[in-house]
């Protein structure tokens, strides 16, 4: 089945429990809380009877709701009713043959979706977000400042030379390999690659237990980068010689 | 006997008010000022929560109408998205601000820039403050997008109808790493001078054609004066020109292809 949007199942659930609540009340007291007086109903229930020929006695059932209502789906989309027993103004017998549901005939393309209004309920989560982190910026700023070197000297190279953090796994790539492979291949290959991910993952499925393997293949991808960039950030010394943080020092944070 | 109810006379606060309270009736019927708020501002005169209102915020306004009028439930939930790539434009956004500040104060060239920058911490007001927050937010915005990128692959949000507005992220990436790259040496000092050096070196190395790249990038054969206006350029026309080009396809795209992927 077809799943129901929440705020539809809201809306019937509320629809249905003030419908029972007014059968109700109709039912503790008709004649009372009927905005027909009484005068006037008798005398159209005694005009029926003239019309009838006294054979339908007390008259057509007046409420009108009290139609019968279908069945439940019974699944091959026509359900059939029990020959009712509502009769028509001149005495005769009304029969429902069937009905015919919409989705037996009509072919429903779009499911309805379950919407909220972008205002208030999306901005309002932007504008936090956004608040949020204009917060965090400032504050941040406020208690640590860039790092400001002295001025650059094209004979003085420091020891060691490091890129920006997000180039460290690239410049980690470096040690290993040759600079034609780590620095050009390898990124390029992987750009390439995330980039036709949607056109190689054929699978449709978006849920967690459907693509383990993409899952697995995508968290040891970015974990390889990150412990590069890790490795490169803190343990490389002088010469971009392995050292441990905690000989040198957590210098990498400070030359962000 | 009917009179024993007096007459107060109005305080001044009270007439004040009254006054007040005309004269904002008079200025919400105004016809310029109801030419300013359209339909749905809460500034408007008998502004009300009801849905046409809310749908015309969002319809009446040349910011939000980024948005549709209506998004799917699960979409504003903050677990789902973690708004990684809201947060991202909001950085973008924070970094224009703060850029177009620091302009005022910084000459490309490899006599001044250095030392424009040192003023920003002595003379200039709020100047290290803002200078701070231009180099931190624009980390987060690299870390920001990283991590945006992840989501949207965990939750298979590049599969189908989304494939093309994938490549298009993969862009903005690079985008911002390279707007980041470009940002890194204009301070002039030694950190960005040699990080600069390094990272060029590695795109040196690329066949065929990255020495003719490096040397157009430089404007040499090593980093020079010429780099640094060029990376100058780059850092605050050309890329962020390009970036709000694919940042606009990026947003659009996300409309078009249904809002942001389904519940898990």
């Amino acid at each position: 089945m077809t799943e129901i949007p929440e705020h539809l199942l809201k809306r019937s659930k509320s629809a249905k429990a003030k419908k029972a609540a007014a059968a109700g009340a109709e039912e503790a007291s008709t004649e009372d809380t009927s905005k027909i007086p009484r005068a006037l109903l008798e005398r159209s229930r005694a005009a029926k009877a003239k019309a009838g020929g006294g054979d339908a006695g007390g008259g057509a059932p007046s409420g009108g709701g009290a139609a019968p209502v279908p069945a439940g789906p019974s699944g091959g989309g026509v359900a059939t009713l029990a020959p009712p027993v509502a009769l028509g103004p001149d005495g005769h017998t009304q029969r429902l043959l069937t009905v015919v549901k919409s989705g037996s005939i009509q072919d429903i393309k779009s499911k309805p979706v379950d919407k909220v209004h972008t205002w208030p309920h999306l901005l309002a989560a932007e504008f936090t977000a956004a608040l949020f982190i204009m917060a965090f910026t400032l504050i941040f700023s406020i208690f640590i400042n860039a790092p400001l070197l002295t001025l650059a000297d094209a004979n003085n190279t420091p020891n060691p030379a490091k890129a920006p953090w997000y180039f460290l796994g690239l410049q980690e790539l470096l040690t290993m390999f040759d600079p034609m492979i780590a620095g050009v291949t390898l990124p390029g290959v992987v750009l390439v690659v995330l980039g036709m991910a949607p056109f190689v993952d054929k699978n449709p499925s978006n849920k967690p237990e459907d693509r383990k393997f993409m899952i697995s293949l995508m968290t040891v991808h970015l974990m390889f980068w990150a412990v590069l960039t890790l490795i490169g950030s803190f343990f490389r010394g002088p010469g971009f010689n392995f050292t441990y943080p905690w000989d040198t020092g957590l210098t990498g944070i400070f030359h962000l | 006997m009917a009179n024993t109810i007096q007459k107060r006379k109005p305080t001044i606060t009270e007439k004040i008010g009254e006054s007040t309270g005309s004269m904002v009736q008079k200025t919400q019927e105004s016809q310029i000022w109801n030419s300013i708020f359209r339909p749905g501002s809460i500034f408007r005169k008998g502004y009300t929560d009801s849905p046409r209102n809310r749908s015309y915020v969002i319809m009446n306004s040349v910011l939000y109408h980024l948005h549709p009028v209506k998004v799917k439930r699960h979409a504003v939930k903050v677990s789902y998205t973690l708004c990684l790539g809201g947060l991202s434009f909001f950085l973008f956004i924070l970094l224009t601000v703060t850029g177009i500040f620091l302009m005022f104060f910084y000459r490309p060239t490899a006599a001044a820039a250095w030392s424009d920058i040192a003023a920003l911490k002595t003379s200039v007001t709020f100047g290290l403050l803002v200078r701070n927050m231009h180099r931190w937010a624009a980390h987060l915005m690299v870390l920001s997008v990283f991590l945006h990128m992840a989501r949207v692959f965990y939750h298979g949000a590049y599969k189908a109808p989304r494939e093309f507005n994938w490549i298009i992220g993969i862009v903005l990436l690079t985008l911002t790493l390279l707007l980041s790259f470009t940002g890194y040496l204009l301070p002039w000092d030694q950190l960005s001078y040699w990080a600069v050096t390094v990272g060029t070196n590695m795109m040196g190395f690329s066949p065929v054609f990255g020495d003719s790249v490096r040397f157009v990038l430089l404007g040499g054969k090593q980093i020079g004066a010429e780099t640094l206006l060029r990376w100058y350029v780059l850092h605050v026309l050309m890329l962020p020109f390009v970036i709000v080009i694919f940042m606009a396809i990026h947003f659009w795209r996300v409309r078009k292809d249904g809002g942001i992927s389904g519940p898990l």
